[in-house]
């Protein structure tokens, strides 16, 4: 018999039961429908340890690769531990290292992470202020040996947190950090796979992010970033991009303007269109879209319909407006 | 009856070559892909599996309370008669794509029309 651990409470599993079975059994509320591991709507999660293989069928490789699981077709074979609902997570302590300007309205924020905290490159965090104000961002780069994180941040006009976080947050500042979520982050599944990263704004840092990852891996198939804003100003790491156009043959850096002024150095058009002019059949490709939601939006649903599968599209709709 | 409708058309792996060309065409159908902005594409198309195996008679545990539950916030949107016909077109034509005989779609409609009334909040 085995045991299920979630929230520190145990739970047995009866011989023949699945996890859906067990927590139902146990009054927990979890969300379910067809029962069948089709609907994915009993989808969760047990972060240490790796699910049984058809417990994640019909599961992108992100999500596997995060333990996600379907609970109605998980017959466990070990003990777990269970996450049903991500957010419950706790904040950890963490230290602001540095914090430099990209732009006019945009910070790189870099935090020293503890040892143990264990992210990819393009999922996203939770920061709160000490009165409890939280937002998320994503992390831009890969992991390394001084346990850093790189965070970009915009300031949105009247946004608490991130006014905050340009006036006030300074090298040394305590703050308190929940994650990581999400799965737009690179999985090495076929290395030639063409990569196509579409972002507007601070959508550059995940996008960044899965793009460290996948050369840092050794990704040989051609990687496409186009990344988009209204005016020049909105643009950054423009000279590292080229730079790094310039020394890895298989990275193309497309930077594109939607303003109707003409910019010799730079793409005119708004930056999904032009994504998608260039590649018009998408059947063979892994795209990342990131920034705006109606860019996101919009342009997942075209990547589709160009005949991109939905599990090589992954997506990170940012808030615009901050909501507390 | 040897085989089960299920069984006839091909099973879990019909249904995986079906929902594909199926959610294409539902996208790109103007009558209704308004219904689908906003929706988390990546968790559309599971649900979309789901109605495909219930349509093709597979093995499901759904109510015609989840039907009236699941589409309640479209029937608010004006959802109605017209748009569940659409699906249904849009559901045969897929089928005919895959080579799927006249008389198994039909009964593939036939499985679908006792759901309108639930999916339509009737």
């Amino acid at each position: 018999m085995t045991t299920l651990t979630l929230d520190s409470q145990s739970y047995a599993v009866k011989d023949g039961d699945s996890v859906l079975t067990t927590l139902l059994s146990n009054n927990i509320n979890i969300p379910y429908a067809c029962q069948q591991g089709i609907c994915q709507s009993c989808m969760i999660r047990s972060p240490k340890q790796t699910p049984p293989a058809d417990s994640q069928i019909g599961l992108s490789d992100t999500q596997q690769a995060r333990n996600c699981f379907l609970a109605c077709q998980c017959h466990p074979t070990e003990d777990m531990t269970l996450e049903i609902d991500a957010s419950s997570q706790d904040f950890v302590p963490v230290t602001v290292k540095s914090i430099q300007a990209l732009t006019d309205d945009v910070i790189e924020l870099i935090l020293s992470h503890p040892e143990d905290f264990d992210f990819r490159a393009g999922q996203f965090i939770n920061l709160k202020r000490h009165d409890g104000l939280a937002r998320s961002y994503s992390i831009a780069n890969c992991r390394n040996s001084d346990n850093t994180l790189e965070l970009h941040i915009r300031q949105l006009p009247n946004g608490q947190f991130s006014e905050w976080a340009h006036k006030s947050l300074k090298a040394g500042d305590p703050i308190e950090m929940q994650g990581p979520f999400g799965d737009c982050f690179y999985v090495q599944n076929d290395p030639a796979q063409p990569l196509l990263l579409i972002g507007t704004g601070t959508g550059l840092a995940p996008l960044a992010g899965v793009l460290f990852d996948a050369l840092a891996q050794g990704h040989t198939g051609p990687i496409n970033l186009f990344h988009g804003s209204r005016e020049p100003n909105g643009l950054y790491w423009i000279e590292k991009l080229r730079a790094l156009e310039e020394s890895v043959p298989n990275f193309h850096y497309h930077p594109c303007l939607s303003s109707d002024t003409k910019h010799p150095d730079f793409q005119s058009g708004r930056v999904h269109e032009e994504a998608l002019r260039a590649f018009p059949d998408l059947k063979t490709f892994r795209i990342f879209l990131c920034g705006h939601p109606s860019m996101v939006k919009e342009t997942q649903r075209q990547a589709y319909l160009s005949g991109a599968a939905l599990h090589n599209i992954f997506a990170d709709a940012f808030t615009v407006g901050e909501v507390s | 009856m040897s085989n089960s409708l299920f069984e006839k058309l091909g099973g879990e792996a019909a249904v995986d070559a079906a929902v594909d060309v199926f959610y294409r065409k539902v996208l790109a159908d103007d009558r209704i892909n308004d219904f689908f902005d906003g929706v988390d594409m990546a968790s559309q198309i599971a649900k979309q599996k789901s109605f495909l195996t219930m349509a093709f008679g597979g093995p499901n545990n759904y109510t015609g309370a989840d039907l009236r539950s699941g589409h309640a916030h479209l029937v608010e949107r004006g959802l109605n008669d017209s748009h569940f016909d659409a699906v249904v077109e849009n559901l045969g034509a897929t089928l005919t794509e895959l080579g799927v005989s006249d008389e198994l779609i039909g009964e593939v409609v036939n499985i679908c029309e006792p759901a309108r009334n639930d999916v339509l909040g009737k």
